[in-house]
């Protein structure tokens, strides 16, 4: 699985993108914000509230409720301020 | 329809732009830029987007606009990278027979791309960077075409 980062999840993280094969328990985008938070300090300080984060499986935007697998592209970012 | 979508680092050319979008019979061209506000104590502003998904989901809101309106083309040009106070930022240009969908196609491609295209604001003061947070009347805008 591929994972991005944005904005400031990126700078708290430290790194802009990685490659991960989370757990088998790991089946939403809500399971793998909590799987990362313990990942270490940055993590835990990017994932802590995450009703501040807003998420993108494939390069759409999806809920935290949506399923993931083992060959998707999830980003992970605050909401967006373009224009 | 004619369909032109870039990101990019460089300024734009606002005439040329519009220029290049009423050939092909356009009675109509509407057109919005974003610049830069000049405000106290701003120096710079720093803008990062998702390359491949921002064009995507931008392209989205094209088809999208082409369902609802007769449009004869769409120009949205949106800045990366480092801006000053007054540099523009983002074209959004809707060409069309007629005034009324140039006008409307213009104004909800504009309201979905600050909803939804992923890009990210920093503003540099005095050497310290912040990030700007989104506004909730930047979502209700968008909502309102639905």
């Amino acid at each position: 699985m591929k994972l991005l980062y944005f904005a400031w999840v990126r700078q708290k993280i430290g790194k802009n993108e990685e490659t991960l094969s989370p757990p088998p328990n790991v089946a939403t985008i809500a399971d793998l914000a909590a799987h990362l938070r313990g990942q270490g300090p940055g993590y835990a300080d990017a994932f802590a509230d995450t009703s501040l984060l807003r998420a993108a499986r494939n390069q759409e935007h999806v809920g935290f409720d949506s399923s993931i697998g083992p060959d998707d592209e999830i980003a992970f970012f605050p909401p967006v301020t373009g224009g | 329809m004619r369909t032109t979508i870039r990101v990019q680092a460089e300024p734009f050319d606002v005439a040329a732009e519009l220029d290049a979008l009423s050939r092909g019979g356009a009675g109509a061209v509407a057109s919005f830029t974003g610049y830069v506000r000049q405000e106290d104590g701003l120096d710079a502003l720093l803008l990062e987007h998702y390359p491949g998904m921002t064009e995507r989901e931008i392209a989205r809101h094209v088809e999208a606009a082409q369902t609802r309106w007769a449009l004869l083309g769409i120009t949205i040009i949106h800045r990366v990278g480092e801006l000053r106070p007054s540099d523009p930022i983002v074209l959004v240009a809707a060409a069309s027979a007629h005034r009324a969908d140039a006008f409307r196609a213009c104004e909800f491609l504009m309201d979905h791309l600050k909803h939804s295209a992923t890009f990210w604001k920093r503003e540099r003061r005095g050497g310290e960077t912040r990030w700007i947070e989104a506004k909730a009347s930047d979502d209700a805008a968008a909502k309102r075409w639905t």
